[in-house]
């Protein structure tokens, strides 16, 4: 569904010249769910971005669905990948309403039935009606959330690019919005990439991941084999043991740069 | 050095008027504080951080701090004077806040506010000042104490800017730490490392850490002992080890509803708030 090859970026010129993406290649099939892991400064969002064409100077071949993207990204595309961002505060216009926010994908999209489709996302995301002439300062950041999500699902797409979906939300709710996401893909046939900085929650969602570090993809691997401790690149094992917790004798082995 | 609680804290309120209407934040919180590792966990709005800074007599104007009685040692903190809570910060009781990009001076180079910090509390001259300040930036793992010590706040990346927070806040030797989400903004290699430092610090000075956070794995493999709050109020007190064997429903939602990396489930218990956790339990408990 989804193939990146050779993937470079680099921002700014001379002195401020940065590397933000290095040779990077995965794909990924219909309807898996794959993660891209690492800290910050890794280069996986700049990976999710440049996906999403948010990017201009992208080098490298990406393709959706045996399609190659070109410099500018078409309506047919934008009908097939969305994307969910990390801030539902940053995300959602302040001074549109609910309504005004899912309407505008479908109407750019030439759906008929907008109302109709509006409340049906809203019920789809575990809203009700009631949410419609709503701006989004009156509803909490995970209903917020929420409304990200159906405003990426009102076109139907295939792919949802997620950006950190759940990281600035409280636990009890982050739960709610994964089980939303993991729902959502099991009905609609969605392939996802996910990008966090969470282990936790990249094992919980996706099949396999890439873990990034300085740009370049140290390692792709499922899964199943992360559970089982069985990372081949110590930056990967280091950073699965510090997000298993604090463990003060653990901590004089790391290393600070690989 | 006695072995009484350095904090006691009874039933301490925090009440908030607004344009909207009165918002009670802290509604009866009782605990001590020892020379432990006391974590306070809760979701956003459960009164954690309002907590942590009423002890300090950090509350804005329209917020008011109630309580039976709010102690450092033998010195009531509710009744003391402007004077004295300026003594009681930093002297004996510090704060390390979240965010280091928003707690330093930009304008004021590392090493001259770490040693402000120990000006302020002590009647050290500015060379024992410089002397003291490069031996706090060795002791919180600073490999090039001499060139951070010149550096601007903005060169410093998060970890190396809560580093120098904890040198700040340690330098003049206070005997309570207030952490409040410490490591939030830090990837988790460095979080590792900068709680390791406290951990030494707060374990080699005998001090006492109020931990704040919302990570409950986090403080479980940190903390000795764990407050959860929820709705302003203390749901239970535990040791750390327990929080896995809790028998309160809150508690118990929270933990389960926390992806793992070994957990393989395609939904995750979604937390069911009973409304009687937010019913008033009255002064005296614990």
């Amino acid at each position: 569904m989804i193939e990146v090859e050779n993937l470079d970026v680099v921002f700014g010129h001379g002195a401020q010249r940065v590397h933000a993406v290095r040779d990077v290649t995965f794909s990924v099939p219909r309807g898996e769910s794959f993660g891209l892991v690492g800290e910050s400064g890794s280069g996986k969002s700049t990976v999710l971005r440049a996906l999403a064409g948010l990017i201009r100077n992208a080098a490298g071949v990406m393709r959706v669905d045996g399609d190659t993207l070109g410099r500018r990204r078409s309506r047919r595309f934008r009908k097939r990948v969305q994307m969910v961002f990390q801030d539902p505060y940053g995300s959602l216009h302040p001074r549109h309403t609910v309504d005004q926010i899912l309407s505008e994908p479908a109407r750019i999209h030439r759906f008929d039935g907008i109302e109709a489709r509006v409340v049906r996302w809203l019920e789809e995301v575990g809203l009700d009606a009631s949410f419609r002439f709503r701006y989004p300062h009156q509803i909490s950041g995970g209903q917020r959330q929420r409304v990200a999500v159906a405003r990426a699902l009102i076109i139907e797409p295939d792919v949802v690019l997620l950006d950190e979906p759940t990281s600035a939300l409280d636990v009890s709710v982050q739960a709610e919005v994964l089980n939303l996401l993991t729902r959502l893909k099991r009905e609609h046939g969605l392939t996802y990439v996910l990008v966090s900085h969470d282990f936790a929650v990249v094992s919980h969602m996706c099949d396999r991941l890439s873990v990034m570090q300085h740009g370049a993809v140290l390692e792709t691997l499922s899964v199943q084999r992360l559970r089982a401790n069985a990372p081949e690149h110590p930056y990967t094992r280091q950073l699965l043991m510090a997000s298993r917790g604090y463990d003060r004798s653990a901590v004089d082995s790391l290393e600070d740069d690989f | 050095m006695d072995d009484g609680p350095l904090l006691t804290i009874e039933d301490l309120r925090v009440r908030y008027r607004t344009p909207k209407g009165v918002v009670d934040a802290v509604r009866g919180v009782s605990f001590t504080l020892g020379r432990e590792r006391l974590g306070i966990v809760g979701e956003s709005g459960s009164g954690k951080t309002q907590t942590g800074r009423a002890i300090l007599g950090l509350i804005p104007r329209n917020g008011e701090v109630r309580a039976r009685r709010m102690a450092f040692r033998d010195v009531d903190l509710l009744n003391a004077s402007e004077r004295t809570m300026r003594r009681i910060r930093g002297d004996h009781i510090s704060m390390v806040m979240q965010d280091p990009k928003y707690s330093l001076n930009p304008v004021i180079t590392v090493g001259k506010q770490i040693e402000e910090a120990f000006l302020v509390h002590t009647r050290a001259g500015r060379r024992e000042a410089r002397e003291r300040t490069l031996e706090m930036l060795a002791a919180v793992r600073i490999r090039n104490p001499e060139r951070v010590y010149r550096a601007w706040p903005h060169e410093m990346s998060g970890g190396m800017g809560q580093r120098i927070m904890i040198a700040m806040m340690m330098i003049p030797n206070p005997e309570v730490i207030i952490a409040d989400e410490p490591t939030s903004a830090l990837d988790v290699t460095v979080r590792m490392q900068v709680l390791a430092i406290l951990d030494d610090m707060v374990g080699e000075r005998g001090m006492g850490l109020m931990m704040i956070s919302h990570d409950l794995n986090l403080v479980a493999s940190f903390c000795d002992r764990v407050i959860i709050m929820y709705g302003g109020q203390i749901m239970e007190t535990l040791d750390a080890r327990d929080l896995g064997r809790s028998s309160h429903g809150y508690t118990r939602g929270l933990m389960r509803c926390l992806p793992g990396i070994d957990r393989d489930a395609e939904t995750l218990p979604v937390l069911q708030r009973d409304p009687a956790w937010l019913a008033e339990q009255g002064p005296g408990r614990d």
